[in-house]
């Protein structure tokens, strides 16, 4: 036999750690799909898209303002100690993921109002005129708007990694302890941010090309999967338990069924036939990519926490 | 500059959780947490059992991942006995420090900001031993300086078999248990 008992029972570390609720699988969810945004953003602006008043890269700065912030406060509302909320931004501590992704933050808000500057919202434009001359000078001048291409796509990559890597960073949950987390978790956003401008997209051209791209970002999720898992099996005791709670544990079935069946494989074959024109694009496909995305953000968050080393050695 | 460490010994650690009790009434621990806990673990095959009892809480790690991964510099490295702290003052509770330990040592204080054993550092300045120590009815904690090789802690460690909890987590946890 091999039996432990502890008078411990410290609330959300006992009898398995669970410091993380729906806030933060939810603000990484937000985060990946804005950083996917903001790649595509300045992608598309790089290939020209601000001339086209239906581009989608002149949509997506917007929305993508509205869904960090609402990722932002899902943060706040998940923080113990709130009042001092404001102390992310009284130091910088190279070490530390969470610091980073404060700072980068800060950075990708100034970015996404730049973006947004190129087309500004007609009330907007209304009501201060002084903003729609800005903008209209920003567009004339193409190496503004190339560089505020280049500040979006670079800090979306930054962003999207950096959802990963705060997980992978804690190596005290062997699920997590992973660097493939970061380009998981990129491409996840990426792919999400994909299906998701896919369906809001007025130009049947930005559909066409979306649909695509996020074939590739999705089979290239798979990959990643698969290479997490393949790397988990091949580790220590503590890391092959971890990979066993998501292959058939408590978190089999949601992982089996919502990241990688509905979340993946399914709109995989649906967006293949699609972009091949056997069948016809609808919001089928990037809707199931979007609700896998946030099951993937969940599974993970909730699976890694309850990964743990051995009590004894 | 001090490296201030545990040594325990499990053959005389009867597990009557009085230094659990002299930690709460010590560092006002809110009720329902703990900063020290009582492990008992069994193993082996009737009648050939043994069994380990062990009082167990924040290795003070020589390479700590809670103060690594603290995004506000709350966790800390105290200079004084190089332990680690935690300054309320500067805590947002993001709780990363939580899911970063692998001991599971921390927690969020009713008021929000993470807790954990500070090795009474208040009183070890005044020159005492933490209060779990200085209760311990069967005297099987010592408390000291583990790079001063005449500290009871390390002659205690240089003379008797002992193992520290999870090394290979990597850590370096300064509690050491004596077998």
């Amino acid at each position: 036999m091999f039996e432990i008992t502890t008078t411990r029972a410290n609330p959300m570390v006992d009898p398995a750690l669970h410091v993380w609720g729906w806030e933060i699988p939810v603000y990484l969810f937000l985060g990946g799909l804005v950083a996917g945004m903001m790649i595509i953003s300045g992608y598309l602006l790089f290939r020209g898209g601000h001339r086209n008043v239906r581009s989608a890269a002149l949509m997506l700065p917007g929305v993508s303002v509205a869904m960090l912030t609402a990722g932002m406060l899902a943060l706040y509302l998940d923080l113990e100690h709130k009042p001092y909320f404001w102390r992310l931004y009284t130091s910088f501590e190279p070490l530390s993921p969470m610091s980073w992704g404060a700072w980068i933050l800060a950075l990708v808000y100034p970015a996404l109002i730049a973006n947004l500057l190129l087309r500004v919202p007609g009330r907007l434009a209304r009501r201060w005129p002084w903003l729609a001359e800005l903008s209209g000078r920003l567009v004339r001048h193409q190496l503004a708007v190339r560089v505020i291409g280049a500040a979006n796509l670079f800090l979306g990559v930054l962003l999207g990694v950096y959802t990963g890597v705060l997980l992978s960073a804690l190596g005290a949950r062997p699920l997590w302890n992973s660097a493939l987390l970061g380009p998981l978790f990129l491409v996840s956003g990426l792919s999400t941010a994909a299906a998701f401008v896919h369906i809001i997209a007025p130009d049947p051209l930005d559909k066409r090309l979306l649909a695509r791209a996020d074939n590739v970002f999705l089979a290239s999720e798979l990959m990643l999967i698969v290479l997490l898992i393949a790397g988990l099996l091949t580790a220590t005791r503590a890391h092959i338990d971890a990979a066993a709670m998501l292959l058939g544990g408590a978190y089999g079935a949601a992982f089996w069924v919502l990241v990688v069946g509905l979340g993946i494989v399914v709109p995989l074959v649906i967006q293949t036939l699609a972009v091949s024109q056997r069948i016809r694009h609808t919001q089928v496909a990037p809707v199931l990519v979007l609700a896998g995305g946030l099951a993937l953000r969940f599974v993970i968050v909730y699976a890694g926490q309850a990964s743990r080393w051995p009590v004894a050695s | 500059m001090a490296r201030f460490g545990m040594v325990i010994d499990t053959r005389t650690c009867v597990g009557c959780m009085d230094c659990v009790v002299a930690c709460k009434t010590e560092n006002d621990v809110p009720d329902g947490r703990c900063r020290d806990w009582i492990v008992q673990q069994t193993e082996g095959t009737m009648p050939e059992l043994r069994l380990e009892i062990r009082s167990e809480r924040c290795n003070h790690c020589d390479h700590p991942p809670c103060v690594d991964c603290c995004p506000t510099g709350a966790s800390h490295i105290e200079d004084f006995g190089t332990t680690v702290q935690i300054d309320a003052k500067l805590c947002i509770g993001c709780k990363a420090c939580l899911a970063s330990c692998p001991y599971d040592a921390r927690f969020i204080h009713v008021e929000g900001y993470a807790d954990k054993c500070t090795f009474c550092l208040h009183r070890v300045r005044q020159g005492l031993d933490p209060a779990c120590v200085a209760v311990c009815p069967t005297h099987c904690m010592s408390f000291g300086d583990l790079d001063d090789r005449i500290s009871a802690v390390s002659r205690l460690v240089n003379a008797r078999a002992h193992h520290a909890l999870l090394p290979e987590a990597g850590t370096g946890p300064r509690i050491f248990f004596l077998t």
